[in-house]
């Protein structure tokens, strides 16, 4: 799984570093990253669905692997 | 509280200072949610009540057409604000709340770098220290008044602490800030008396820094610069008087909304007591049931939306309370879960004026929470009929009396 944060679209909120700070970080004025390149590992994709569901700018997007997009 | 008329068409004649809105407003928000969705009332120098998360989502982004220049939810008339001297010097402005673009971004990104959630942190030993104190205070008594022995403190301390003022005083700035938005939103003479209060007390503390840099949060302000050019002195006091008003009654709504919640929902509160797993979602749960700030935008340019038409002058009330309820978007709405899952809620706002306190705000809760049910994981309101709620702009409770065992 990998996320992608809609720079245009956060405010800064800052649910998705508080719900998952091994993915997310924020800079000085509350916008937010997806650490390691978006990369999700197993055990956190939980977490980072909770971080999807809860942002209330609807700024955190699943991006589709193009490896995993040619396998299907 | 203020007495109103009473309200017998909520759609066309709305009062958020109704006595039986303040106390529980979510019936009124369905009702509307179902017949209109957007209110309208005379009352208060009029003003249009939406009531579902989308429109909420788009009135926020609908700037400056909706313009922050007078967020209050209700406005002083012009002959109100006529002939005072402190008005004069230093307007009536507290940005960045009251700032539209262009001015909005730059004003903002001076105080967003002081509350990220790292800047933040460092303040959490001051709070858990205060709460602790507080609860030391009482805790041998088997009772206390948990909004005004407990709640009210947290906040008011934490804030002038950052601020780097007095938090000896903060009895006195709890004092101008309910004269300002809890007791002057419905009398101006309050409010002016009040705005006066506080603008003087920054408008001192801002000379004495410039005088005499420290380094403390003014100071900073005072050293940066906006285009190259420093901060005018009356946009430092009005960022100072921003932080003072909403850092108090805000937060202090919000920890006692949610202790109101757990004393008269024994369940909740032996789960929460239970499961300290659950404290990050029961508070984002909190925020979102009891959500207590309204705010307003006025008018710039006619707008067409649903079958309603905002004129030029209107007031627009952001009523996220009632967008948190909206139950097109939350899952059983009416009904406090503290695991839910999805919880998008929009307590801080949305938009480019999204709350700048708002990791503040979530780290006094998170610590004001934890540290009471540590300490007193079983309590109870002892008199339902003594609860006051305060309304309109922040709406919380303002007396709990409580017991538990000692």
């Amino acid at each position: 799984m990998r996320v992608k944060v809609n720079a245009e679209k956060c405010e800064g909120h800052n649910r998705c570093c508080a719900l998952a700070p091994e993915l997310f970080d924020v800079d000085d004025y509350g916008t937010a990253t997806a650490l390691n390149d978006g990369d999700v590992p197993a055990e956190l994709e939980a977490k980072a669905k909770l971080a999807v569901e809860n942002c209330p700018e609807f700024a955190i997007e699943y991006v589709r692997d193009s490896a995993e997009e040619q396998a299907k | 509280m203020t007495k109103t008329p009473p309200v017998d068409d909520w759609t066309t004649d709305f009062d958020i200072f109704d006595e039986s809105y303040v106390k529980d407003p979510v019936p009124v928000w369905n009702e509307l949610r179902e017949k209109c969705p957007i209110a309208h009332t005379d009352r208060w120098d009029g003003s249009w009540l939406p009531t579902s998360y989308e429109d909420m989502q788009a009135f926020v982004r609908m700037v400056p057409a909706l313009s922050s220049r007078d967020p209050l939810v209700v406005s002083a008339s012009r002959e109100e604000e006529e002939f005072d001297p402190i008005l004069d010097e230093y307007g009536n402005s507290a940005p960045p709340i009251t700032s539209d673009p262009p001015d909005h971004i730059p004003m903002r990104r001076l105080i967003l770098p002081l509350f990220t959630p790292r800047a933040v942190e460092p303040y959490r030993p001051f709070a858990e220290q205060l709460c602790h104190d507080l609860i030391d205070g009482f805790i041998g008594r088997g009772a206390c008044d948990a909004a005004m022995d407990y709640a009210v403190h947290i906040p008011a301390k934490t804030i002038a602490h950052v601020i780097g003022v007095d938090s000896g005083r903060s009895d006195e700035f709890v004092g101008w800030v309910r004269g300002l938005l809890e007791e002057g939103m419905t009398d101006p003479a309050k409010r002016i008396k009040y705005r006066g209060i506080i603008r003087q007390f920054f408008g001192e503390l801002v000379d004495a820094r410039k005088a005499n840099p420290r380094d403390d949060l003014i100071s900073r302000l005072l050293a940066q610069e906006i285009n190259g050019q420093p901060i005018a002195r009356k946009a430092v006091v009005g960022i100072c008087n921003l932080l003072l008003v909403a850092g108090i009654d805000t937060t202090w709504s919000s920890i006692s909304s949610a202790l109101w919640h757990f004393s008269t929902h024994p369940e909740d509160r032996r789960r929460l007591a239970n499961e300290a797993d659950l404290f990050p979602s029961a508070i984002e749960e909190m925020l979102r049931f009891y959500s207590p700030v309204t705010m307003a935008r006025e008018v710039t340019a006619e707008i067409h939306t649903g079958d309603v038409t905002f004129m030029p002058g209107d007031k627009v009330l952001l009523n996220f309370p009632a967008a948190n309820h909206d139950p097109n978007v939350f899952e059983d709405a009416d009904t406090v879960i503290l695991d839910r899952a999805r919880n998008r809620h929009i307590a801080f706002g949305i938009g480019s004026h999204r709350c700048a306190g708002s990791n503040l705000a979530r780290m006094e809760m998170d610590v004001a929470l934890r540290i009471w049910f540590e300490r007193i994981p079983e309590f109870e309101l002892t008199d339902p009929d003594a609860v006051t709620w305060a309304g309109g702009q922040v709406r919380g409770p303002r007396h709990l009396p409580f017991r538990f065992p000692v």
